[in-house]
């Protein structure tokens, strides 16, 4: 016998700090999010599935990836939700359980290179992160083509400043980012 | 000869738009009677009122027809001035020139032209007009209150409080109604038995009020302030006037918990088959009001035995120490005089499984109500969670006793189902299933309520806050989507409901195997309720329920004068709705019979006894009863002949009877055949 529903929908309302039975569905959140049309769950299905304790579909799916956390679902909630919040919950399940979807496998992979390079640095380093990156994706993918597309973005980038050389330049105290780190329980 | 007054209305620019108010005034002028004739923006307005007046003194005036919107809204105000100002006021006429004329038409010069022939249609009537006087009838200072629900009992309180004489007639043993079964309300969750049975209390006991329970209304003859109403009081076969209450015969009676009460909707439970059971003398509830017995003629073995010419147990007359037990007793019919009388019949709930007294509707195969015993309607679950319930209070169900770990709530069953004839929207379901939710988790901490639902329609001070604490506090889990059928299963040699439904909002079937289901079925009208309004000669709807007169400004009023209406018996409704019906209708009895005689508009039927040959035409198509045959005879009392007579108490002057009538020996007056005729004859001209 795995978790119940029940167990499920409490570790989300534990993970995103909010109560999932205070929704009640109206879809301000999907009217509002940026990403919603590329979601084929939108702010409030994910919503109620969370609510409804089926938390793995909405972390299986391939809809919490797209959301770039702007949070403007919790910011128009009616009645308060934390749906970026729910959201970001089912990722952090999505990545324990180790259920994230294929399809989002390169978002996935990214997002996971910036939380080591912050969990490493106390800030992020992009070459680093851009290495690291493209490094595991390729790996996992073996799809060589990207990394190359990639590539040639780098000059453009660097151009504009979006890029710097700078090796490491990590914050003083990692003690306290470690702390963090540890507080939220994230592993990756 | 007659001298009358045309006044033009501009009706600011509603009127004066399409119509030349000056070129009209010109025109009407030189019609055979127009002494004068103006125009003025405002009519209505307090310098337009006065032009009249004054050119009515001024002139002397014999009729007046004002010129502007419809006499729906402005002949009482037209008719006042003109009596201030010392005319007649049935020498008021109005020709609706706004509705019927500018508001329709946008060529100014047809609108200008079919103005000049309204008025003069007008002209021609009132040219033809009589002076009438208001019709006086005396009024009886009683009223009647059928029913003694929650409604029945705040009406006749109120009317009580207002030193009116009141009898309220019950059909049940006990006043209470429905409200007395009633577990807590939504949405304070007091227990509905705190807040009534102080009233139920009061009303046995007030000094003005003549309770009659056990009695329904045989007969209403009458019309308003005059009413003659037949009461048949049941038979009883108890003296409640000798009986103390005591209790010994119905403890004593051998049929003791072997009757189901009609008051706990008849539950009964699996482990205990005494449970919620009744004897043959009972009372239903123990707070009942008179709290006296009541003898069940089909169950009492002494009465149906005495059928069969014998006489078998009498256990209960040898117990009674007051000798209050007739087993001889019979019906009886008591005629009552009443002015006003309250319609609160209240509802019951549709029948869900079995068949219907409407043959419109039909019921629910799928959902096995009354094939699986652990599915009960919200009455009954009332009754089951109720601290005066067959089970003190316990959430037992009724298949085996055991407490539900699940129980399923299906709202809108019959409601809004249009497959099954009703269109109507129950209005209270959606509150007391969220209030159901909420005493079951306070009762059992660790179960599931699901309910599935198609709106949330919670209206009302405090109402959505509270079905938000059901959710959000009480973790009551809502699925919105219908239910489609319900299977028993045995699951681990325990019975279970399998419910199969779906939930709209996240797109999927949901099952939910369930302990329990509570339907929260369809309001409709009590049994009976069509018979009582045709007693009545008040409308009823394709339900059964009452017709009030206007729906937003006679909302208390039906189309029977002195006949009122409040509660459920006119459309679905909750307590503090209908409390306040109830007293809004107590209000109108206090106001019609507060005044020593009733004042009617004179423009009724009359007819002319000379020419009528009785043939009863009329008699038959007034939808008011007006009218009787009447004999009419000579001083030594030969019989001269029968003739048709309006009762001016009751006639609403619709006109239906001048249409049927194959002598023309009836006429409405004020709108008689010879002005209507003149009327048509002027366009003629």
């Amino acid at each position: 016998m795995g978790t119940s529903k029940r167990d499920w929908k409490s570790r989300v309302e534990t993970l995103a700090h909010t109560r999932l039975n205070d929704c009640y569905q109206c879809g301000k959140c999907a009217a509002g999010c940026p990403r919603g049309v590329s979601m084929k769950l939108s702010p409030t299905r994910l919503m109620r599935a969370a609510q409804t304790g089926d938390v793995l579909e909405g972390a299986e799916s391939d809809s919490i990836w797209r959301c770039v956390s702007c949070l403007t679902c919790s910011a128009r909630c009616p009645k308060s939700c934390e749906v970026a919040g729910v959201i970001d919950a089912m990722r952090q399940i999505a990545i324990e359980e180790n259920c994230a979807s294929p399809e989002a496998a390169k978002i996935v992979a990214f997002q996971k290179a910036f939380l080591r390079s912050v969990r490493k640095n106390g800030r992020t380093n992009e070459l680093e992160m851009v290495a690291d990156f493209e490094i595991r994706h390729f790996l996992s993918r073996f799809e060589l083509m990207g990394a190359l597309k990639d590539a040639t973005l780098g000059p453009k980038m660097l151009g504009k400043k979006k890029l710097h050389f700078k090796l490491g330049s990590p914050v003083k105290d990692k003690a306290i980012v470690k702390r963090i780190f540890d507080k939220c329980g994230v592993k990756i | 000869m007659a001298k009358i007054g045309v006044f033009t209305c501009w009706c600011g620019e509603n009127i004066a738009r399409h119509v030349d108010c000056d070129a009209v005034s010109n025109a009407v002028a030189k019609l055979p009677g127009v002494h004068c004739s103006l125009n003025y923006k405002y009519m209505c307005s307090e310098p337009g009122q006065n032009m009249i007046a004054e050119k009515i003194k001024e002139l002397g005036l014999t009729g007046v027809v004002v010129a502007s919107c419809s006499p729906h809204m402005h002949l009482k105000t037209f008719r006042k001035t003109a009596e201030n100002a010392g005319l007649n006021p049935y020498l008021v006429e109005m020709a609706n020139i706004r509705e019927q004329c500018s508001w329709v038409h946008s060529d100014r010069e047809i609108a200008t032209a079919k103005a000049i022939e309204l008025i003069g249609m007008a002209v021609e009537k009132v040219r033809r007009n009589h002076a009438l006087e208001p019709i006086k009838v005396p009024v009886t200072k009683r009223a009647l209150v059928i029913g003694a629900g929650v409604a029945g009992i705040q009406a006749a309180l109120d009317v009580a409080a207002g030193g009116v004489e009141v009898v309220v007639v019950e059909k049940e043993p006990s006043v209470g109604g429905k409200m007395a079964g009633l577990s807590e309300t939504f949405p304070t969750l007091d227990c509905s038995q705190c807040i009534l049975t102080p009233r139920m209390v009061e009303v046995g006991q007030h000094p003005n009020i003549k309770l009659m329970t056990y009695c329904e209304v045989e007969k209403v003859e009458g019309f308003v302030g005059n009413f003659k109403v037949t009461i048949r009081k049941k038979a009883r076969y108890v003296d409640i006037t000798k009986c103390t209450g005591c209790g010994a015969c119905w403890n004593a009676c051998p049929m003791k918990g072997k009757i189901d009460n009609a008051f706990d909707f008849n539950l009964g439970f699996g482990h205990d088959k005494k449970l919620g059971k009744r004897s043959a003398i009972y009372v239903p509830f123990p707070q009942a009001v008179p709290a006296r017995p009541t003898v069940d003629a089909e169950n009492c073995l002494r009465l149906k035995s005495m059928k069969n010419g014998k006489e078998l147990c009498g256990v209960c007359q040898k117990q009674c120490a007051a000798n209050a037990i007739n087993f001889h007793d019979q019906d009886e019919l008591i005629e009552i005089e009443v002015g006003a009388i309250v319609v609160a019949t209240g509802y019951q709930l549709y029948s869900i499984g079995k068949e219907q007294e409407n043959p419109n509707i039909q019921g629910y195969a799928e959902y096995g109500y009354g094939k699986y015993k652990d599915v009960v309607d919200s009455l009954q679950f009332e009754r089951i969670i109720s601290a005066s319930g067959p089970t003190g209070g316990e959430p037992l169900r009724p298949s085996d006793g055991r407490v539900p770990e699940k129980i399923v709530f299906i709202q809108c069953v019959g409601s809004r189902d249009n497959a099954k004839g009703i269109t109507y929207c129950s209005k209270i379901c959606c509150m007391y299933t969220a209030k159901h939710t909420m005493l079951y988790k306070h009762k059992v901490h660790d179960g599931e309520a699901h309910v599935f639902y198609m709106d949330i329609r919670s209206g009302g001070k405090k109402y959505d806050e509270f079905v938000r604490r059901a959710i959000e506090q009480d973790g009551a889990i809502y699925h919105r989507g219908r239910v489609s059928k319900i299977e028993e299963q045995t699951v681990d040699g325990v019975k279970k409901l399998m419910v199969y439904g779906a939930d709209t909002l996240s797109g999927k079937p949901v099952v939910v195997e369930a302990d329990m289901v509570v339907l929260a079925c369809a309001m409709t009208p009590t049994t009976g309720a069509p018979q009582l309004a045709q007693k009545l000669s008040v409308g009823y709807d394709e339900y059964g329920f009452l017709s009030e007169s206007h729906p937003k400004l006679r909302p208390v009023e039906t189309n029977a004068a002195g006949v009122f209406v409040c509660g459920a018996c006119q459309g679905p409704k909750d307590i503090p709705e209908t409390v306040a019906q109830a007293s809004a209708a107590a209000g109108k009895v206090l106001i019609m019979l507060s005044q020593p005689n009733l004042t009617r508009e004179p423009e009724i039927a009359r007819v002319d006894e000379r020419l009528c040959a009785s043939c009863g035409a009329c008699v038959k198509a007034c939808p008011f009863q007006a009218i009787t045959k009447e004999e009419i005879r000579d001083r030594n009392g030969n019989l001269v002949k029968t003739t048709s007579r309006v009762n001016p108490g009751l006639c609403m002057g619709c006109g239906t009877c001048v249409a049927v009538c194959p002598s023309k020996s009836v006429d409405l007056i004020g709108f008689t055949d010879d002005q209507i005729y003149a009327q048509v004859e002027s366009l003629a001209d």
